[in-house]
């Protein structure tokens, strides 16, 4: 076999690239792999909509982090999709004889293995596959505990779901990965690449603004008695699941990100960093009351109170300034 | 989010699996934690699977009545809308829409038929028949 380790992560995506890179002999944690790639964001876009509801992240779209790593470590990924399912399960039979791993796309739904709540159709999943025993694929999926197994029909049914963010079967692998990153440099041009589109986005729903644009919607849909009674406690609930249940790792990455800064800050040895990551943490904290009030106000455990939201997404928004603000500072 | 505060509530919806969050140690250092579920996660994601199911309820209990078909039954029971149900089929949404009157359903041919089974991975004959109770 490979000698591949499976590491659990928060998120599919970083925690993938981070396994690999780490395969392939660059050392690299989850949290470093999500900000070296700038994958933090905000979003709230009504025109997209999710089963009626406006589509919400918390990081940048799918692909951002395997991109956002080519360009700040300076690894190659080679990627291939597939038109016929039969010859996309061929390639990755013929990669994984040659005893490489490979990065898969796949949809959530048709996953066997993960449990039954946690089945959506979700075509942007990220997990490795190490190897295959009989009809068996080995696979370590970043937010599982420990490797699991799939067999050949229901990956390949996960690999080719349809649907929006289709995966048409993408195998991914590093092509070529340097034996070391020039994080002095590299860090804080992710950083200030992760400033501009948090603080500098040239549309009102993304970024802190969007933050912000979010709890004057739900004053907006308070205000009308038959929004409040209905879609509020709906969106409400579709909210902090983008938030909590989709891997991000506690408060919509906030936690992920300031793990990320703290870590940079003892390899660049800056007090400054230090200092944005309890920010961020800080931000992050009262993300998680947020989604602990509005959880209770879903459930009609709590009177409806949108002002008191509102005044929580502010606060969020207040304190991921002041984590910017100190890190538009990092040279 | 300090280490004693994450939350181990049991989520039922983790399905016994435990996920990973990071928080900080005494030290301030970030570290990687599982925690077995977080109520307030649950309470969301249980309102979606509640939504899920009242849907499946709902329609199965039409098609028992003879006002849709058991194909409409078993999209919401993959989770699926129409749209993604044609994206996955190749059917156009208003033929499907079709299908589900019950009169024109029982005669389709099973070159059809194989098609939503393939789509929603669910054999032509279970296809046929609606199941005896949502």
């Amino acid at each position: 076999m490979s000698g591949f380790i499976h590491r659990q992560s928060a998120h599919c995506e970083s925690g993938v690239m981070a396994s690999l890179l780490t395969h392939h002999g660059l050392p690299m944690s989850e949290p470093m792999a999500f900000g070296l790639s700038a994958a933090l964001s905000f979003a709230l876009i009504p025109f997209v909509k999710l089963s009626g509801l406006p589509l919400i992240a918390y990081r940048m779209p799918p692909r951002a982090i395997i991109k956002g790593l080519q360009k700040s470590t300076g690894v190659r990924m080679q990627f291939q999709t597939f038109r016929d399912a039969q010859r996309g399960m061929d390639a990755l039979d013929t990669v994984l004889d040659q005893g490489r791993v490979v990065g898969l796309q796949t949809s959530v739904f048709w996953l066997p293995y993960f449990p039954e709540g946690m089945r959506f159709h979700f075509n942007a999943h990220n997990l490795v596959v190490y190897g295959r025993e009989g009809n068996d694929y080995l696979i370590s999926d970043p937010v599982f505990e420990s490797p699991v197994r799939c067999d050949r029909a229901s990956l390949m049914k996960a690999r080719f779901a349809k649907g929006a963010l289709a995966a048409k079967g993408l195998m991914y692998m590093p092509e070529h990965v340097p034996a070391s990153v020039d994080y002095a440099k590299q860090i804080p041009a992710a950083i200030r690449r992760n400033t501009r589109i948090m603080t500098k986005a040239p549309f009102p729903f993304i970024g802190i603004r969007g933050i912000r644009r979010m709890g004057q919607q739900l004053l907006k849909l308070e205000r009308d008695p038959v929004q409040c009674e209905k879609y509020l406690p709906l969106y409400l609930g579709h909210i902090v699941r983008m938030q909590e249940e989709i891997g991000t790792g506690g408060a919509g990455f906030r936690f992920i990100y300031a793990a990320f800064l703290r870590e940079s800050s003892k390899l660049l040895e800056s007090a400054a960093l230090k200092e944005a990551a309890t920010a961020m943490t800080e931000a992050g904290d009262h993300w998680r009351l947020f989604a602990l009030r509005a959880s209770k106000m879903c459930k009609g455990r709590e009177k409806m109170d949108a002002a008191l939201l509102d005044g929580i997404l502010n606060g969020c928004a207040d304190r991921e300034v002041l984590a910017w603000k100190i890190l538009s500072g990092i040279k | 989010m300090e280490l004693d505060a994450v939350p181990q509530d049991n989520s039922h919806t983790y399905g016994g699996h435990r996920k990973l969050v990071y928080a900080t140690d005494a030290c301030g250092e970030y570290v990687g934690v599982q925690s077995t579920g977080w109520e307030a996660e649950t309470i969301a994601t249980d309102s979606a699977l509640d939504l899920l199911q009242q849907q499946q309820a709902e329609i199965w209990q039409r098609a028992q009545r003879g006002e849709t078909s058991a194909l409409e039954y078993y999209m919401v029971y993959r989770r699926m809308d129409v749209a993604l149900l044609s994206q996955t089929s190749g059917i156009f949404q208003w033929r499907i829409r079709r299908h589900f009157k019950p009169s024109v359903y029982s005669r389709l041919p099973d070159r059809l038929l194989q098609r939503y089974s393939e789509a929603l991975g669910l054999d032509v004959a279970t296809l046929r028949l609606l199941v005896e109770r949502p």
